[in-house]
């Protein structure tokens, strides 16, 4: 966060407070009524705005007008996590220099194709506003938004001080987008395309940069699956003395990746290329320095196609590591345990469930500095399959692994019990994410619900802040979330509970609830209803394929006319037909201008 | 496009052709597109109500977004599985029709000819289907194309029937206007 000195911002208006008028205040404050602390603004806002934290600063706006005005003129970096909260020029009202903005869209469940397309979270709204309002914006980040070429092309030209865009899960643009992007930005520091539905039109975007543009620290198109041109991608990353983070997308060959390390040294975090020669040219001795000169490296992901025969290639490079992607390698236990025995510093690990129990073991005995831990489905959809990991290798990592606490992980067999030695031995899990993967399945071993489970991490994790519940589960489970998650924050419910007392008890014990997902549970009216005083403190709530009906969410769209209430339906049935998903958020923007036919704003 | 009387796209657990004895499963339509698909979804929740073992569940349909993986990831996944030989009895490769809210799968092993296969997929998506001719053109509105082993979509009916089956890794019905020809 650029921290601006007072002679130097061309902005800056030093004048009285007359020329701040905040158009959020009611009635207007004279200069003197304002005086009440004893500090002078300049000094009030260069301390303020040595503040990050978004959470910090909202409580530092509510002390008086003093610091509402001096922290809101010191606010560089805006985080919406529901672009429909709030509008762009209410944003742009409240916080006039800005140069930082993250904008959040869909609903998480989008990214599971639930959102229909053309829902909506366009972002050109947002740019058309920011482009009078904060011209020297520069950087922008968005998360499941709908994005377009055109959107990309406005951005890349009317905003000439850009430095960073990151694009994760959003959808809607193509290449194209990217190459006006690389074409226009001369002052690009970041390019971070992750995940995204982008129409892959080709890899030409990349030959747009310029031989001018030596700014580049951050260039991520692991998630594109054209080839770019390997002759642009090497003088580009040679003239870009500051890279630090690259991540290079599957048709990067080996050697060409030996090439490419050479010219940046510096580099922390490296996605690879495809981890494997077809056409061995050489001896694997070859690449054996290839890592040896990358003293920096933190963060190692890519490893496609990885193989035996290449991965011993990143040895070298493994002692310091503190975050390993493998979850685009289909490793086995031995070669997973071979890799891990040279990376004793790591913190994160993400791998596919190919590594099986055995694989885990070697987790739990190589990495004891483990905090964070993801298991990915290698074949999720095919049900025959009796593969991946089990209960067996995710107690085996907790025995290991005692600071452990971000877990996210895929398996087809649970028991209560593990999970209560899980929680036992890791009572500092902040996030925990168990995906049983299918529907409401009992413990394998007792028959019984998975109630259990869920209650010990809920009464022995006391820090969780973030959880994902699934198997065969009872209203007991969400008495147990109500009764001891004090400090949970998010909750993604599937195929679970028995009745309406189930979300009831989670809506009135957990007193932090920020976002609540819920699809395929038998919750009706009285369920939402009873969340009445609850929704407006939260971010937002999701229901899909439960029993609400549209005059339940009538009944909340009228008590609460704050919350905005929408409904995707498909049939145009009678008055109380169900309401297939429902979206509620609270919002100072009103009902949304941009919705399509399917969605229905009560 | 109203989809909602589309009873020829229901969902149905059972092999393209046969009977409607199997419970249907009701469907909600949703708009199409490319990127991400949003398909009808199941309204009951297939558990396993008795607890029953391990012993591997009926044959289910699948059940839309779940388990929870990002589209991304499942793309990668279902790009890595089609370079793996084909395992098993059955050689089932996806379908799908343009305009047609979700697919359809078949298995090419109960055809011996490229016509039974056409009548296969003229009944699932009541359609007419017909093979291009030199001579004639499009003798139909839909064209079936075909993506092969090396990634490539080809027009059905070049080659032998058997080497098509052994090189076919999905299907894909298209409207005949569409149909670039090189």
């Amino acid at each position: 966060m650029m921290l601006l000195q007072p002679s130097m911002d061309p902005n800056r208006k030093r004048a009285k407070s007359v020329d701040r008028v905040d158009s959020v205040d009611s009635g207007s404050e004279s200069f003197e009524s304002t005086r009440k602390c004893g500090f002078p603004d300049e000094v009030l806002e260069r301390v303020l705005s040595l503040i990050d934290s978004h959470k910090d600063r909202s409580s530092v706006s509510l002390v008086c007008k003093d610091w509402y005005n001096a922290e809101r003129w010191s606010r560089r970096d805006v985080f919406i996590g529901n672009c429909y909260s709030v509008s762009p020029e209410i944003v742009a009202a409240r916080f006039p220099r800005v140069r930082s903005v993250t904008l959040k869209g869909k609903p998480r469940f989008s990214d599971f194709n639930l959102v229909p397309e053309d829902w909506g979270a366009d972002v050109h709204p947002w740019l058309s506003v920011f482009s009078t309002a904060y011209p020297f914006l520069e950087e922008l980040r968005l998360k499941r938004m709908a994005v377009t070429d055109e959107s990309l092309e406005f951005l890349a030209t009317n905003f000439h001080g850009f430095k960073a865009l990151s694009l994760l899960s959003c959808d809607g643009f193509s290449t194209d987008g990217l190459k006006a992007i690389a074409t226009h930005c001369k002052n690009l520091t970041e390019l971070d395309i992750q995940e995204n539905g982008i129409d892959d039109l080709g890899g030409h975007w990349l030959s747009c940069f310029p031989e001018s543009l030596t700014s580049l620290e951050v260039l991520n198109f692991a998630s594109l699956n054209s080839e770019v041109s390997f002759d642009a991608l090497e003088k580009l990353v040679s003239r870009c003395k500051s890279l630090r983070v690259l991540k290079v997308n599957r048709n990067v060959s080996l050697d060409q990746l030996q090439k490419l390390l050479l010219h940046c040294p510096l580099l922390m975090e490296l996605g690879t290329g495809t981890f494997m020669q077809e056409l061995i040219s050489g001896p694997v001795t070859e690449f054996k320095t290839m890592f040896s000169n990358c003293k920096n490296l933190v963060t190692l992901s890519g490893l496609w196609d990885a193989t035996p025969l290449y991965l011993p290639v990143i040895y070298p490079a493994c002692a310091s590591l503190t975050f390993l992607n493998l979850s685009y390698a289909t490793l086995r236990s031995d070669e997973l345990a071979n890799l891990l025995a040279h990376c004793k510093s790591l913190r994160r690990l993400w791998l596919l469930d190919t590594v099986g129990d055995k694989g885990l073991e070697a987790v739990g005995s190589c990495c004891p500095l483990l905090e964070e831990l993801r298991v990915f489905p290698a074949d999720p959809f095919d049900q025959e399959i009796f593969l991946g990991v089990t209960e067996s290798g995710f107690v085996s990592v907790s025995h290991g692994c005692p600071k452990l606490r971000y877990v996210l992980y895929f398996c087809r067999q649970m028991t209560n019990a593990a999970v209560a030695t899980i929680a036992r031995n890791c009572p500092d899990f902040t996030h925990f994410r168990l995906c049983i993967m299918n529907p409401g399945q009992p413990d394998y071993l007792t028959k019984e619900p998975m109630d259990d489970a869920f209650g010990s991490v809920v009464k022995t994790c006391t820090k969780l802040q973030r959880l994902a519940i699934s198997g065969l589960l009872t209203d007991r489970t969400f008495e147990y979330i109500g009764k001891y998650a004090k400090n949970l924050e998010t909750l993604s419910v599937a195929f679970a509970g028995s009745s309406d007392l189930g979300m009831e008890s989670v809506l009135k014990g957990c007193m932090k609830l920020r976002k609540l997902e819920i699809r395929d549970c038998p919750f009706g009216n009285a369920a939402l209803l009873s969340g009445l005083t609850k929704y407006e403190s939260m971010r937002s709530l999701w229901m899909s394929a439960c029993n609400v009906t549209m005059n339940g969410c009538r009944a909340l769209a009228k008590e609460k006319p704050r919350l905005n209430v929408e409904v995707m339906r498909d049939e145009e049935g009678s008055d109380d037909s169900q309401a297939h998903k429902v979206y509620v958020y609270r919002s100072v923007a009103g009902p949304r201008r941009d919705a399509p036919p399917f969605v229905l704003t009560l | 496009m109203d989809l909602i009387n589309f009873e020829a796209t229901e969902l149905r657990l059972g092999l393209p052709g046969s009977s409607t004895d199997e419970p249907e499963i009701k469907s909600t339509t949703s708009p199409v597109n490319t990127n991400k698909r949003s398909s009808p979804e199941m309204d009951s929740n297939v558990s396993d109500e008795n607890g029953s073992s391990r012993s591997p569940p009926p044959t289910k349909a699948q059940v839309v977004g779940w388990p929870p993986v990002r589209s991304y990831r499942k793309n990668i996944l279902q790009g890595r599985k089609s370079d793996q030989p084909e395992m098993g009895s059955g050689m089932y490769v996806k379908v799908s029709m343009d305009g047609a809210p979700y697919l359809r799968k078949v298995d090419l092993k109960v055809y011996k000819s490229y016509g039974e296969l056409l009548k296969g997929l003229q009944e699932m998506f009541k359609c007419i289907i017909g093979l291009y001719s030199e001579r004639e053109g499009y003798k139909s509105e839909h064209a079936p194309t075909y993506e092969d082993k090396d990634g490539d979509w080809m027009l059905l009916g070049d080659v032998p029937w058997e080497m098509f089956i052994t090189s076919c890794k999905r299907l894909r019905i298209m409207k005949s206007c569409e149909v670039i020809e090189s």
